[in-house]
């Protein structure tokens, strides 16, 4: 048998749904990995990043620790994958960018309603929050862009099985229109 | 001030009343949105959305003096930035924000059509042309003084005409009146036809048979028919109808009633721009000396039932007003939207009314051939392309101004009239329209070879072709109307493309991106902003690929923005400085096997 396809996972500034709906692609998924191997990803929890053929990224890039993760997918992916609303264009996470960062660290921790024990968090743990929340293109170079929010299990299902299989990836209107 | 307080609130007025509130209190209050709101029975998001659409209009106060460069590559050339620069320095202002003081805003506009006299400036919406740094620490003690604006001196103020080549349309001039009698003595049929076998075709750019649009519009089916002089003028670098309704006025208002007459319309519209407010005085009171000599107004000589009103609206800087769609919803009081067509405004326009939207030279043109008849016309220019054109030059040239040339003129001899030095390009047609380079300078202005709207700018060996890119790029950004997707995206996206390149960051990936997004806009946009607003970058590619390939950075890829800076508001915030606060940028992005 052939090597299998190694394909990783992230999400970085993203809410997961476009994992979940990955998963919603439901018995195919025992296909699915007749064909593939699943390195890093949050399905299986492996945190250690190996060379992949395919890195997919959920969620844009909204503090230091996304640009590392981000740069280090790049690297270690022949082809990298943008996922979902939040990936091509920051998405929700984005919505922040009509603030100022101060603005928002204060009604977070500062001046939100509920909040005990007021103050901005700056444990040298904590990744750093960018100035704005960026789409990963504007990071690293991407090859793919899957847009949707998120997109549906079939339209995943039809970009892996189409670039597994080395064709040009088309996809029927279905799948892509959003209204 | 109001220029309107005689008149019953009529809601279609709404921009007109935003406009003098604007120009009386330098911002529209949330007070007069109300009172606005409840007289005119318009809500108040809607007013809102309407303030927000025209750059002319402010919610917040712009301060006592208004002061707004030109930004047009022109003027940029002519060194425009570094005087807007000295003038933020010696007022002590950041560009864009009103001074603490309430004195004085400092900021850009889009072209102001002052190319031949630039660099130039708005100042509480009058010209000042011809700045140099002398002018502006002039303008800047006056300012400081709080000197109002009607005793600085005359001759900042003085607009020239600079006509350097005329040829019958600038000097076979007509009398008062010759078109209308012309038209009482020998019926609207026979005036229809002799500007249809003068083969006159619309000045605006798109080339329209004149004489074919006033027929559709007289029959269309209506009671009322509207008559609009397109006077929006927003094409960078054009300024021949600010001339002509400078010093020509009575031949395009002649000419507006002259297709009244033709087709039925009882009512008119100049619309001008923002920018050309300064006309405004002169055009009402010619309008005012027309009505007295019954040239306009009701029974206009004499005739039994010839009635014709003309209306001046003043657009608010909005360059997509100038589409003819967009005219009408700006005149019904509305955003500058460009609507869906057909319908055509000849069967539905300025309030679903048939209406003819003409340019001020074809207005002014139509004039003179029911007076001059048609084979006067047509013994000028090319067989497909009749007549004369103006052309608005301006850039690297001893002599910018109006030149009037026959159609068929090449634009090599053109550039020996205007005495270019060493052009390597012109851009004619505007920032819309195309790049020529060298190799292509034989070529003809002409419908059927490189047709413009009038614009004509020139750039010597010495240009970096870069700066009009970029220059245009910004423009469009700025000018899209936001209301389709391939032209509100891809315009920014192209902008900041484009800045990346400037400053030396881009790779071939992005050259990439630029071109396959420019042809989506083409392809895909709503109205003929958004299909020409990337013109220039497939020309500029093709003729001129060095500016594009020595800024390139070898690498396959770079970030668009500078990492460690984005995490600037960070650090200051939690007073980090370790290393985890930072990010280190490597030399080298991108998968490498
Ligand atoms: C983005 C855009 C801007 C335009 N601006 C102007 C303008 O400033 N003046 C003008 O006469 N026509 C302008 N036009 C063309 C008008 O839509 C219309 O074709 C013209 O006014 C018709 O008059 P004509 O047949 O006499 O040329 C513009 C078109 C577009 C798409
Ligand atoms: S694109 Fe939508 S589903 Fe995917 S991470 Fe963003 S918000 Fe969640
Ligand atoms: S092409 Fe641009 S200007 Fe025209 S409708 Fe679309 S967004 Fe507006």
């Amino acid at each position: 048998m052939s090597h299998k396809i190694r394909v990783a996972t992230t999400s970085l500034a993203g809410c997961f749904g476009c994992h979940m709906s990955l998963l919603d692609i439901d018995e195919r998924l025992l296909e699915l990995i007749t064909l593939v191997e699943f390195e890093r990803s949050p399905i299986n929890d492996i945190k250690q990043l190996e060379p992949v053929d395919v890195g997919i990224i959920e969620g844009g890039v909204a503090n230091t620790d996304n640009v590392e993760v981000l740069r280090e997918f790049r690297r270690q992916s022949k082809i990298l994958v943008a996922i979902g609303a939040c990936a091509i264009n920051g998405g929700i996470p984005a919505m922040r960018n009509h603030f100022e960062l101060k603005e928002c660290l204060e009604e977070s921790y500062l001046d939100g309603i509920g909040v005990v024990n007021p103050m901005i968090p700056n444990d040298p743990e904590i990744p750093l929050l960018l100035n704005k929340v960026h789409p990963i293109h504007e990071v690293v170079k991407v090859d793919y862009v899957l847009p949707g929010c998120p997109p549906s299990g079939d339209t995943i299902w039809t970009f892996l099985t189409e670039l597994l299989e080395g064709r040009p990836i088309h996809f029927p209107y279905s799948e892509i229109h959003y209204d | 001030m109001n220029r309107w307080r005689d008149i019953p609130q009529r809601s279609d007025l709404l921009l007109q009343y935003l406009i003098d509130i604007q120009q009386r209190d330098s911002c529209i209050s949330t007070e007069s949105i109300q009172k606005l709101s409840t007289e005119l029975a318009i809500p108040a998001a809607q007013i809102k959305s309407v303030i927000e659409f025209y750059s002319f209009l402010h919610t917040t106060p712009r301060g006592h003096f208004n002061i707004l460069f030109s930004d047009n590559i022109t003027d940029q050339m002519a060194g425009s930035r570094a005087l807007m620069r000295q003038l933020c320095q010696q007022l002590n202002v950041r560009q864009g924000d009103p001074r603490a003081d309430g004195r004085v805003t400092v900021d850009t506009t889009s072209c102001t059509g002052m190319c031949d006299q630039g660099p130039a400036l708005l100042i509480n919406n009058f010209p000042i042309t011809r700045l140099d740094s002398k002018r502006i620490e002039l303008i800047a003690q006056l300012i400081e003084q709080d000197t109002p604006l009607e005793q600085w001196p005359a001759e900042f103020f003085e607009i020239n005409d600079n006509v350097h080549r005329a040829d019958i349309l600038l000097t076979h001039n007509t009398e008062d009146g010759d078109a209308l009698r012309a038209l009482l003595e020998e019926g609207a049929e026979t005036l229809l036809q002799r500007i249809g076998d003068a083969e006159l075709r619309g000045r605006g750019g798109a080339g329209f048979k004149t004489a074919t649009k006033w027929r559709l519009c007289k029959q269309a089916d209506a009671a009322q028919r509207i008559v609009v002089c397109n006077a929006d003028e927003g094409e960078p670098g054009t300024f021949k109808d600010r001339v002509l309704l400078q010093s020509y006025a009575a031949q395009v208002i002649e000419g507006m009633t002259l297709c009244a007459g033709i087709i039925g319309a009882s009512k008119g519209f100049i619309y001008l721009r923002g920018e050309y407010r300064y006309l405004l005085d002169s055009l009402e009171k010619e309008l005012q000396r027309r009505r007295d000599a019954k040239l306009l107004g009701n029974n206009i000589l004499d005739q039994q039932g010839f009635n014709f009103n003309i209306e001046i609206h003043l657009g608010a800087g909005a360059y997509i007003c100038g589409e003819e769609s967009a005219l009408l919803e700006s005149l019904a009081g509305h955003r500058g939207i460009p609507q869906k067509r057909p319908p055509f405004p000849v069967t539905r326009g300025y309030l679903g009314l048939p209406t003819v939207v003409n340019n001020v030279e074809t207005l002014m043109t139509a004039c003179q051939i029911a007076s001059h008849g048609s084979d006067w016309f047509t013994d000028k220019g090319t067989r497909q392309s009749a007549g004369t054109k103006l052309l608005s030059i301006s850039g690297d040239c001893q002599q910018p101004g109006i030149y009037e040339y026959p159609m068929g003129t090449s634009v090599s001899d053109i550039l020996i009239d205007c005495g270019a030095d060493g052009p390597q390009a012109v851009q004619i047609a505007g920032a819309a329209g195309q790049t020529l380079c060298h190799r292509e300078f034989k070529r003809k202005i002409a419908i059927e070879d490189a047709s413009t709207g009038g614009s004509f700018m020139v750039f010597n060996r010495h240009r970096d072709m870069l700066d009009m890119v970029q220059n245009f790029a910004h423009f469009f950004a700025h000018e899209s109307c936001g209301f389709c997707t391939p032209c509100r995206v891809g315009s920014t996206l192209i902008s900041n493309l484009v800045d990346k390149l400037y400053t030396s960051h881009a790779t071939q990936n992005d050259l990439r991106d630029i071109e396959r997004i420019a042809l989506v806009m083409r392809h895909a946009s709503h109205c003929g902003l958004g299909t020409t607003a990337s013109n220039h970058i497939l020309d500029t590619f093709n003729n001129f690929p060095d500016a594009y390939q020595r800024r390139l950075r070898s690498t396959e890829y770079t970030p668009a923005f500078d990492l460690d800076l984005a995490v600037c508001e960070a650090r200051a915030i939690t007073g980090r400085d370790d290393d985890d606060a930072h990010i280190v940028c490597p030399p080298q992005e991108g998968f490498k096997p």
